[in-house]
Order: structure tokens, then sequence, then C-alpha cells
């Protein structure tokens, strides 16, 4: 039996990314016009040492243990979503939006959050429980169900950005259980059809291509006229959810195509952002002296634009090797889910890494006009606690698997 | 096979870490477009996005007078502004902290907060004229004045006040309507421009050019400090060096008799340069400086003797008396007298025209006069005469040639055109082809009638008698080469030397004897203007030497009744301009005359001039009352 190993390579890049984040956090506080995020650095310091916490306990945890507490673990944290749901109060820079827990006016945290680690595990345990892939659409129910409640559940309160990530890790999960790409693209099409239902042209041309795919692929057909009437329901109903949609949300997505259409209000978010991550040049204008973050010209500059800081201050250097720690942590993730010892292991290795890489991806996309505005924190940057903790323990959970692989490795792979 | 075979773990973690591999170079390459691409876009946004351009008014240019005496210069002054965050807690502050030491009224502190609300970003301006006292006042309360600005601006100063307020007229910030004008193109809101006079006149060569700096706001727009970086500094305007010669001026307002209004003006014949120009009430220049006090300023605009008014370029009065030269001249030019012509009809105290007694001021009479003598005494029943012999045609024609029509063209805002018909039509025009008789012929002869001018511009027709060649260049305050010589009388030498030995009689032994001087010849004439509202108006124009005169002094005191106290006024000024300093304004004397009524025509027969009536009756004039 070979000896146990800590993945230092993991701990290392997590505590570099930490130190980073906790130094922009601290330089976003530092504005010319005093604001209540000047010391918002020490109630994150507190939250990082909570995490350090979570994390030594997750690592306590052995794979078996987590393995059997999942099930009751996804059950607390729907329960969580729906009391949110019904007395959940809005706070931070989302106040619209009702997704905190609090008691007596306390907000305690984010219900969100732990529901992504629940889910993960949750769906570690029924796709890792399988043997064989998912060999049709059918198969993949199950997973659809567990990841569909909780997605459901946050989109009504109404985070739609959050909710996405519960797709986003759907969608990683049955890939890393092996379904065939061109189901996942199946399961996929009808997102794209609402997508392209913004016109007759593009949404027509698409179900054409849709038919031929679905005529080549020749799955059930019972499968393949499911998928093929999802797609047409969702482009007939987009004009419904369209209008359903808030107002906020609607702004959000409208500026996303045109950041001009609205300069003064949500499109001000992108130009601005864009306009202190590109007067950073390639080497930023030294760190505290951002001068659109030091005037306030960027919005929420300590959770959705906090990139915007390192792009601005940092310049193109700072954005080079922020994102290879971002892009080295997901493949030291990738590493351990392929080295891990059996599937569910495997299983929640990989669903931290597609939470980890859909946050990261999307809050920095954001910054810079890539995706729409979500309001998805940025691991290991934006202020937040529960998110914060929700990393912290899944990397205690991962460096827990990484350390039993070492031990217990058959096959050299 | 098993899904988690390590065969297939590894063929999919391979494609994941493509795609991931793809997805942060997706990121990294936009990253590179923006920042590096785009790094000069976005840092001029971002200039632009902070650094708001604030205006940095430059400093007025100097106004000199010959001898390089400062008339108006630029004194350190200090504006006073307030940053607030909303109206009621910038009126807190007002009220509370400000008002006692600043000594502020409510509707000040109104207007204040008018202000504010129309640029609630900008630091709101409390005074733009404070004094130190006041600037040390405050900056003692600056704890309780979080946002305070205070900045230095060069303030306008006039050190001889209103003696030469008509002269320099008064600065002030520039209005929405003079923004869209030519007169001050480049100027921007905020700017100081010249209200009046000189100032007014050569705003665009004094004005200056104003800097730029920036000061760097935040994203709600508040000023957060200023920067140095790109700051353009302020030009100042360039200096004004005039012809004024401050000493003869402040002299003038010293001579000129107080409680009275007039106007003098005197002029270098040979340049054009005006060494005074006097308009009497004045006010003090610097009353306007900083935005002038609605109370002042309602005091000054509604004052009865309206001080504001420039009575040497737009008071027009009748010539009367002086403008006998101008008939002389003419008549002289054609040939029609010399200045031993008699006329037909002696003086005996009036002459019978048409069926109208038209008067001389003296009611026993002249007796037979020569031209000279006419001039030395003032006869009025000779001009009569010798405007009928000129003709009104001729005497129209001549007049407007030798200047009488058009306006002097002093380099000062607001002349006035003298009122001088045209031509006959005027008088057709003016009371139908039938409404008038040649009885206005008279009437002009001797200055009276449809006819008034500016002090200026009979000064301006003297200096062409006082110079040897009959002609004389623009009035000037401030000489440019390019000012051309008038037009000239057009008459011979032995003329005007003969004109000018009779306007050297006036003051010897005429209508002014009283106002000679045993050192000097000078020569002059007196004239009294009829008014329709009132009293008359007294005139002396006068030059010296007589030989090779050096300077036309001309003077207008309203309701003076006679030519020949002014006459005192005006030598009183010659004789400080040759003899300097020691010579004193000389004591006020009685201006005023008793029991004098302006000889209006007598009508003879009750005629038709009930429906045909002169302009006398109109109520524009009689005749002449010289003395």
């Amino acid at each position: 039996m070979e000896r146990h190993n800590l993945d230092k390579a993991l701990v290392a890049l997590v505590v570099v990314l930490m130190g980073v984040g906790l130094a922009t956090l601290y330089s976003a506080g530092q504005t010319d016009v005093p604001s209540s995020v000047a010391d918002i650095w020490k109630r994150q310091l507190i939250w990082i040492g909570l995490g350090v916490v979570g994390a030594l306990a997750a690592f306590r945890f052995s794979p078996r243990l987590l393995e059997w507490v999942a099930p009751a673990f996804y059950g607390f944290a729907i329960l969580l979503l729906i009391w949110t749901l019904f007395f959940g109060v809005g706070g931070g820079t989302a106040s619209a939006t009702k997704s905190w827990i609090g008691i007596f006016g306390v907000r305690l945290g984010q219900p969100a959050e732990v529901a992504k680690l629940a889910t993960i595990l949750m769906l570690a345990r029924i796709l890792g429980a399988r043997r064989h892939p998912p060999a049709g659409i059918w198969e993949a129910l199950p997973a659809g169900i567990v990841a569909g409640i909780p997605f459901a559940l946050v989109a009504l309160q109404p985070d739609l950005g959050s909710a996405i990530v519960f797709i986003a890790i759907l969608f990683g999960a049955l890939y890393w259980a092996g379904l065939k790409p061109s189901l996942l693209l199946l399961l996929l099409s009808p997102g794209i059809s609402l997508l392209l239902s913004f016109s007759t042209w593009s949404w027509g041309i698409w179900i054409v291509c849709l038919t031929l795919f679905v005529l080549w692929m020749r799955p059930y057909i019972l499968e393949g006229l499911s998928i093929w009437f999802a797609n047409a329901i969702t482009g007939a109903a987009a004009l419904t959810l369209w209008e359903r949609l808030q107002p906020y949300q609607q702004r959000r997505l409208l500026s996303f195509l045109d950041p001009d259409i609205d300069p003064r209000a949500t499109g001000w978010h992108i130009i601005q952002s864009k306009i202190a991550v590109g007067s950073g040049g390639a080497f930023g204008v030294g760190y505290l002296e951002g001068t659109q973050k030091r005037l306030a010209f960027l919005p929420a500059q300590h959770t959705d634009f906090i990139y915007s800081v390192v792009g601005e201050e940092l310049g193109f250097l700072g954005v080079l090797v922020t994102l290879s720690l971002f892009a080295a942590v997901i493949f030291v993730l990738l590493r351990v889910a392929r080295k891990a010892n059996d599937p569910f292991s495997s299983m929640v290795v990989a669903g931290v890494a597609i939470m980890l890489l859909t946050h990261t991806i999307v809050n920095i996309g954001m910054t810079i006009g890539l995706m729409p505005i979500t309001g998805i924190p940025l691991p290991f940057f934006s202020y937040g606690g529960s998110f914060m903790l929700t990393c912290c323990i899944s990397i205690g959970l991962v460096l827990r698997v990484s350390w039993e692989a070492h031990g217990l490795r058959h096959l050299n792979v | 096979m098993t899904w988690f075979h390590p065969h297939a773990v590894t063929r999919r973690a391979d494609a994941g870490r493509l795609v991931v591999s793809l997805l942060f170079i997706v990121l990294a390459v936009t990253f590179f477009r923006i920042q590096v691409l785009g790094a000069y876009h976005y840092e001029l946004e971002s200039k632009s996005n902070r650094l708001r351009p604030v205006p940095v008014p430059a400093p007025r240019g100097l106004i000199l007078d010959r001898n390089g005496v400062v008339l108006a210069e630029n004194v350190p002054g200090y504006t006073i502004a307030l940053m607030a965050s909303d109206a009621d807690s910038l009126r807190r502050v007002l009220e509370q902290v400000i008002a006692p030491i600043a000594n502020l009224d409510s509707l000040r502190i109104a207007n204040i907060i008018r202000r504010f609300r129309r640029a609630p970003h900008e630091p709101t301006i409390i005074r733009r004229d404070a004094s130190f006292e006041l600037v040390s006042a405050l900056e003692e309360s600056r704890v309780r004045i979080k946002r305070l600005v205070i900045e230095p601006q060069p303030k306008r100063s006039y050190p001889h006040g209103s003696a030469v307020a008509h002269v320099l007229g008064y600065v002030g910030e520039i209005t929405e309507e003079e923004l869209a004008t030519d007169q001050f193109r480049g100027a921007r809101g905020g700017t100081i421009v010249g209200r009046d006079g000189l100032e007014r006149q050569y705003d665009a060569t004094l004005r200056g050019r104003d800097g730029q700096r920036f000061i760097e706001v935040d994203a709600l727009g508040r000023t957060v400090k200023h920067v140095q970086e790109d700051t353009i500094p302020a030009e100042q305007g360039d200096t004004l060096h005039t012809t004024l010669d401050i000493e003869l001026q402040t002299f003038v307002e010293e001579a000129f008799p107080d409680g009275w209004r007039g106007a003098v003006v005197a002029m270098d014949p040979r340049t054009g340069g005006i060494l005074a120009l006097y308009s009497s009430p004045s006010y003090d220049p610097n009353l306007f400086v900083g935005g002038m006090d609605p109370e002042i300023w309602r005091s000054l605009s509604r004052a009865a003797d309206n001080p504001l008014f420039n009575r040497a370029i737009e008071g027009r009065y009748a010539p009367a008396s002086p403008f006998k030269l101008a008939v002389a001249a003419s008549a002289l030019r054609r040939g029609i007298v010399d200045f031993d012509s008699r006329m037909d009809v002696p003086c005996e105290g009036g002459m019978l025209y048409g069926n109208r007694y038209f008067r001389c001021w003296r009611e026993e009479g002249h007796g037979e006069l020569t031209l000279h003598e006419a001039i030395l005494h003032s006869c009025d029943v000779y001009f009569y005469q010798l405007g009928l012999r000129i003709t009104l045609a001729d005497l129209l024609s001549d007049g407007a040639a030798m200047g009488f029509l058009d306006p002097a063209g002093i380099d000062l805002p607001d002349e006035r055109t003298p009122i001088f018909p045209p031509s006959v039509a005027y008088y057709d025009e003016r009371y139908g082809p039938r409404g008038w008789t040649s009885g206005v012929t008279l009437n002009l002869a001797i200055g009276q009638g449809e006819h008034s001018q500016t002090v200026i511009n009979v000064v301006k027709f003297f200096a062409k008698l006082a110079n040897p060649h009959g002609a004389a260049p623009e009035p000037r305050l401030v000489l440019d080469d390019a000012s051309a010589e008038e037009s000239s009388l057009g008459l011979t030498a032995e003329q005007l030397a003969g004109l000018r030995e009779a306007l050297v009689m006036v003051v010897e032994e005429g209508t002014a004897v009283g106002a000679r001087l045993s050192e000097l010849r000078i020569a002059g004439k007196t004239g009294t203007a009829q008014n329709p509202h009132g009293l008359p108006h007294g005139w002396f124009v006068g030059f010296a030497p007589a030989e090779n005169p050096e300077i036309v002094v001309g003077a207008v005191v309203e309701f003076a009744e006679h030519g020949s106290s002014v006459a005192y006024l005006v030598t009183n000024i010659i004789q400080r301009h040759f003899f300097g300093p020691e010579v004193q304004p000389s004591p006020v004397i009685d201006y005023l005359l008793p029991s004098d009524s302006a000889p209006q025509p007598i009508r003879i027969l009750p005629d038709s001039s009930l429906t045909s009536r002169t302009p006398a009756e109109v109520g524009v004039g009689g005749a002449a009352q010289p003395r």
C-alpha cells in the first residue's frame, strides 16, 4: 500500500488564487468616495477562515460516507430552497432577488450555493451507480430530474444566472458519465431553439436542421419525437417566456446584444467594465491605482465585476496570469477526476470542475461583454460567504479524492 | 464497456481539457483585443469618463493712459464656491454658517440655491469677488464648511473710479444672448466680458485666452480632485494704450460743476487722440465687478439723471451758435460772402421773414455787422440772412459734407448718429410737402431746428477749424495707423485763419469775454441750445493755442442756459492742459442766469400757418441766445 499524498499543486493553486482574490477585493474597496465595501475584505478574510475549516472537515469525509449521506443532503438542500422561495430575503448586489435565508433579519446564506454541492453529490450517486453510460435520453431522465428540481426552484427566486449553473452541472455530469455527444446536443436543442426563436427565419432553419439531424441519428422514435416537439414548443413559447421575464432580465439580455441600447443604465455596466479593462492596457495602471474603480464607474466591483479591477490594475499580464491559474485548477480537477478510485468520487470531482468552470467563464466573460450579465460570482475573488464556503468544501472533497487515489492506485494510466 | 473504464475516462478528460483550453483561449484573445489592441481607445474613454475640463479665466489686458498710468488692472480676487450634495444641506450651510460671515440675505441665498439646481454636480458659486478678509474668515470656519472651494480669480479694478467710467466702461459675466453674437466670439459661459466703453469696444483685444485644466470626477459627477496633467495656462489679454491723459481727465471731473449734468470732450486735433472724455453724472465702475448688487443697479439705472448715459457720445443737443461757424464756412466756400460782407437788413433785435418776426438773442440789436463781427457777437439776424443766401438745399448738403450727418466715429460703442436733415425731402416727409415754410432755413442757420449733435461730433468739427488744412482725423481713444483723414472743409488758408481770428475775438472781446486767459490765446464759440423739455443747455467749444492748436475742448452743461458760463469750465481745462497741476479748478460759477426766456419767432399775421405749422411751433427750437 502506497503512501497517501496531499495534492500539493491543487492546494498551492487555490491558495494563490485566494490570495490574489483577497488582494483584488481589498483594492476594490479603495475608492475615492468612501463606500460600504471599503472594509469588505476583512469579512471575506473571515469567510476564507471558515472555508478552510470547511475544507478540512470535508477532507475528513470518506467518499463512502458522502455517497451514503448524499440523498439526505440533497433533500435538505431542496427543503432549504423551498423555504427560501417562501421566506427568502433579498440582499447584497441583487436585492430584488429573494435568494437569502435569514433568521430574525440576519442573513445566513444563499441556499442555492449549498444546493449546487448537493446536486453534484446526488448526480454522482445516481450516475456513479450505473455501470454503463445512459444509452438514451430516457435513461438520463433521473439525472435530469435531480438537477431540474433545484434549477426550477432557483429560477423561481428568480435568479436565472445561478439556475443555469445547475444545467451546466447536469450536462457536465452526463458528459463525464459517457452520454454520447450527439445525445447531449439533442438534449441541448430545446434551449438553442429558444435562443433562435427571436426571428422566424433563424428558427425555421434550426427546425429543418434538427429534423435532418434526428433522421440521421435515428434515436428511439419516441425520443426523437419528444425532442422535436420540445423544440417546437420552446420556439413557440419563447415570446410568452420573454414576457414573463423580469424587466431587468430582459434589459440585461438586450444590452448584452447591444450595450449602447441603454448606455446610462443596463448597458452602463458592460461599457464601464470594458473601459476599465481596456484602459488597463498591457501592464495595467498599477495595483490600487485603477481610476475607473476608484471613481466608482465600475458597478458591483466587489462581486460581479471584480475581475474588471484585475483587468484595469494589473493589465493583460495580470489577466493572463489569473486566467492560467483558473485553467490550471480545472486541469488539476480533470486529472483528479480521471485518476479517482471509484465512479462516485470521479463524478464528484468532475461536477466540482464543471461548476468552477461555469462560474469562471461566465463571470469573466461578462466583464468583457462575451456573456450576458448574470451576476454569478467568480470563485475565490467575488465577495460572498456562501459561495466561498461552497468552493472551499468542494476543494476539500477533491483533495480527499486525490489523497485516496494515490493510495489505492490499481491501474496506472 | 463500463463508462468508468480508464481509457474511456482518459479520452473524455482529454476532450474536456481541449474544450476548457478553447474556452480560456477565447477569453484571453478577447482580453488581448480589448487591452492591448484597444488600449488607446479605452484609455481615452476612461479619461473622458473621469476628467472634466474647467476653464482657467484669463486675466484681462491692462488699459493705460498716454503716459502709461494704469486705468484698468487686475487685482487678486477670490471666487467662493460650495459643493453640496443636495439643496437642503446647501441651504442649511448657507443660512447657519456662511450667511453671518458673508452677509447674505435671503434673496441671495435663494439665487445661490437656484444656481445649484442648475448644475448640482459643479461647485456652486457663492461670491465672485470675495475680499481677502472674507476669504480668511471663511477659512477659519472651514471645519464647519467641509466642501468649500476657494479659487483665486483675477478681478477687474479701476483705480480712478468714476473719473473714467464712461471711457472704460465696465465688465460683467457674459449673457446667454451675447454668447450667440459675433462680438464675443471665443467666449464661453461664465467668461467676463466688456460691458461698455473701451472694455467692450476692445473686448477681443483685452480678453486674452482662457486656459484649461481638468478636474477628476467620480461616476456621479462629483469633483474629486484637481489634476495637474494637460493644464493649458491662461494667456493675459493685450495691454491697451489709450490717448487719454488721466491727469486732465481727473481734473475735468473735479472742475465739472457738482450736481450738474453734461459732458466734456478734449481732443488733440492733430491726431484725433482723445485727451479727456467725461460725462456727468458718472458712476463707479468698480461696483459692477463680480456681479452687481441688484439694488445698486436699480438705483443707477433708474436714477433721473441717468449716470449710465454717456452724454459725450450719446447725448444729442442742438448745436446752436457753434454751428454758425459751419454756416459761415459754407458761405465762404461758396464765395457768397467774405469777412467784410454785410447783410441787407441790419440787426435791430430781429427781422421779419414771411409772416413772422425772427428775433436776435440781443433785443436791442447789433446794428450793421460784417461777417467777422457777426461771429464775434453771434448775431442771429446776420446768420438768418446768410442761411437764406446759401439756400436750404446747399446748407444741408454742405452740413452733410462737413460731417454733421454722420457720427464722429470714435472708438467707443453706442455713439449716437446726429440728427441732421439729409436733404429738403426730409421736411416734406416730416411735415408734408406744404406743411413747412423756408423759415426752417433761418432756424437751421443758427444751429436750431431739426438738428442735434453729440459733443464729440461738434468737437470734431472744431478740430477741422483748428487744423491748418481744415481737416481732422476721426476721434480715437486708441490710435491705430488706419485712421484716415476726413474730408476737408474746403476753405482756403486765409478763410480758415479769418474764422480762427474771429473765434479768438469771441474769447477776447465777444460773447465769452469773461473766460479769456491772459497767458494764452484761446479761440472758441459759445452757444445756448434751446431745449424743448425745459431750460436751455450751455455750449462752449474752444481750441488753443489759437495759432497752432494742440487741444480742442467742447463742453455742454445741461440747463446751464449760457455758453459763456461753460466757457469758464473749458478755458480752465485748457489752462490745466498747458500749465500743469498747479492750475486749480476754478470756483463754481453761477451757471444759471435769471430771467432769460428763449426768443421764439413772433407771428405777425393771423395767417394760414394755423394749418401750416413751422417746426418752431412743433417745439423743436427757436433761436440761439449766446453771450
